[in-house]
């Protein structure tokens, strides 16, 4: 069979699956983003629970493998009696997992502004969230966006994992199609092409685009 | 140490606009300043000169409370800053009562400390929106009288990157004042400034000695501006004030020898 003949055959499943890969992506990227920020700001927090609580979520997240934490809030968590669909038990996972890492990049951005500016808006009297917001987080937004750039490409590539507990992505698809047809080569040489357009033909130049958005911002362009 | 001896609030007719009283600053080992004692009164500019690390920054960080001291109590129109009543006693202060203390002090650094991500006007702004809670007309309204008198009206849209040391540093002067702080602190405001540029910041200065009944109290390692524009010059050697007196009198005829030493240093690099 050729690819134009796989492809007319497939190509729906292939949309199909791509579609919610795509959404996972999204929601996981929520997540991980309010997970790396708060755990961020907890681990910068002078509050002793507040920051014990985000060190162990980083350490949790960062130091076992995303296929394990998937299943444990897939297959475990229902019986502490938090039973999560399927959908929503992959995005949180990979969003947690990825999370764990955005929060150093968070954290680093956040240290890197300098010192001045943060004692410029105390000398304004500023209280500490007051210059937590407006003052550090927009400068550390800037200077966390190129790694950031990287880390949503791994959690592209972590969402393919989610398959693993039926959520019909394009993995999950791929699978399914081989499986069916033994068609291997067409099967994961489309879901490798997907993968790569979309890293490279979406996240990338939209990470771009906003570090340009954010650099004009600061009348740096 | 024992706050219980110093007054909740000094007495009408001995009320300096800040004086520090004993104060004492260590880092680890390290006395930086050794049982401070300086009074400046209302709408007085004071001058604060010395070799480096002599600890001049310091007082005005320890003013600004930036920085947190070890010993002794700094008043600020009368009322402890370092310091908060609980009980009839003096404790030392929390985030809030320094937030509320510290609104009637400003602060310029020798970095200027711009925030790069608003323009000159919303600099200017950001302190009486967000922290005064100023209505947004009224902040600008206030900001752009600001930047008109420190010369940078034309560029009140443009971010700190587009403009020149002095510039900036003219604007921070600005950002500091539209909070109407009662007492003004300048941290070398200079140093970081190319030469021909420097006078544009302190003809500012000289604006605001001649026309506001500010309280100042400025750093600086240029001795004919400090001699020009100062009410009292204070020589700092080794965290202690070694001579302190009017302009002329410390300039013209330093009386301890470390001060004659260090002024003829300086005329020397000169
Ligand atoms: N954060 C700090 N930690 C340790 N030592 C410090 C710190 N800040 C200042 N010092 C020391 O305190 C002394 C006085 O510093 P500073 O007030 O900046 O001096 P000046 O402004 O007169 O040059 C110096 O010896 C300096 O090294
Ligand atoms: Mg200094």
């Amino acid at each position: 069979m050729s690819i134009w003949e796989f492809l007319q055959t497939y190509g729906a499943r292939i949309i199909d699956g791509t579609l919610v890969t795509a959404a996972q992506f999204v929601l996981a990227t929520l997540v991980a983003v309010t997970a790396a920020l708060a755990a961020a700001l907890g681990k910068l927090s002078r509050n002793l629970a507040v920051r014990g609580l985000a060190v162990t979520y980083i350490e949790l997240f960062r130091g076992t493998s995303l296929l394990v934490q998937l299943y444990w809030i897939f297959f475990v968590l229902p019986l502490f009696g938090i039973t999560l669909d399927k959908f929503t038990a992959g995005f949180l996972s990979v969003g947690l997992n990825i999370g764990a890492y955005g929060a150093e990049i968070v954290r680093g951005a956040i240290q890197a502004v300098p010192k001045g500016q943060w004692e410029a808006a105390y000398a304004l009297s500023m209280s500490p969230a007051r210059r937590m917001r407006r003052i550090i987080l927009p400068q550390a937004l800037v200077l966390m966006l190129p790694p950031w750039g990287n880390l949503l490409i791994e959690l592209l590539k972590g969402t393919a994992l989610v398959s693993l507990i039926s959520v019909a992505d394009l993995m999950f698809q791929a699978k399914q199609i081989n499986a069916s047809t033994f068609l291997s080569a067409q099967a994961f040489g489309t879901a490798l092409v997907v993968y790569y357009l979309l890293a490279r033909f979406l996240i990338t130049p939209a990470m771009r685009r906003l570090e340009r958005v954010m650099a004009q911002r600061l009348g740096r362009a | 140490m024992d706050h219980g001896d110093y007054p909740l609030e000094l007495p009408e007719g001995d009320r300096p606009m800040v004086r520090f009283m004993n104060v004492t600053k260590r880092y680890g080992s390290l006395t930086v300043l050794d049982n401070l004692c300086l009074d400046v009164a209302e709408g007085e500019m004071v001058t604060v000169i010395g070799p480096s690390g002599s600890g001049k920054t310091t007082v005005l960080r320890m003013l600004m409370t930036l920085e947190t001291i070890n010993g002794g109590i700094i008043y600020v129109d009368g009322k402890p800053l370092t310091h908060m009543e609980r009980n009839g006693r003096l404790v030392p202060a929390d985030e809030r009562h320094l937030r509320k203390m510290r609104s009637s002090i400003g602060m310029c650094f020798q970095h200027f400390n711009l925030f790069p991500h608003m323009t000159a006007l919303q600099n200017c702004m950001e302190g009486p929106v967000q922290v005064l809670g100023l209505p947004k007309a009224e902040a600008r309204a206030r900001s752009e009288e600001l930047l008109e008198m420190v010369g940078m009206i034309e560029k009140k849209d443009q971010h700190p990157s587009r403009l020149s040391g002095g510039q900036q540093q003219r604007v921070a002067i600005a950002r500091a004042l539209a909070m109407r702080p009662k007492v003004m602190l300048f941290d070398e405001v200079t140093s970081a400034l190319d030469p021909e540029v420097i006078g544009e910041v302190t003809n500012v200065i000289r604006r605001l000695v001649g026309e506001h009944n500010l309280t100042m109290l400025m750093v600086t390692h240029q001795m004919g501006f400090a001699r020009d524009i100062s009410d009292r010059v204070c020589f700092f050697y080794r965290g202690k004030i070694e001579e302190q007196g009017p302009p002329d009198q410390l300039f013209g005829n330093p009386q301890r020898e470390r001060t004659q030493q260090f002024l003829s240093a300086v005329k020397e690099a000169d």
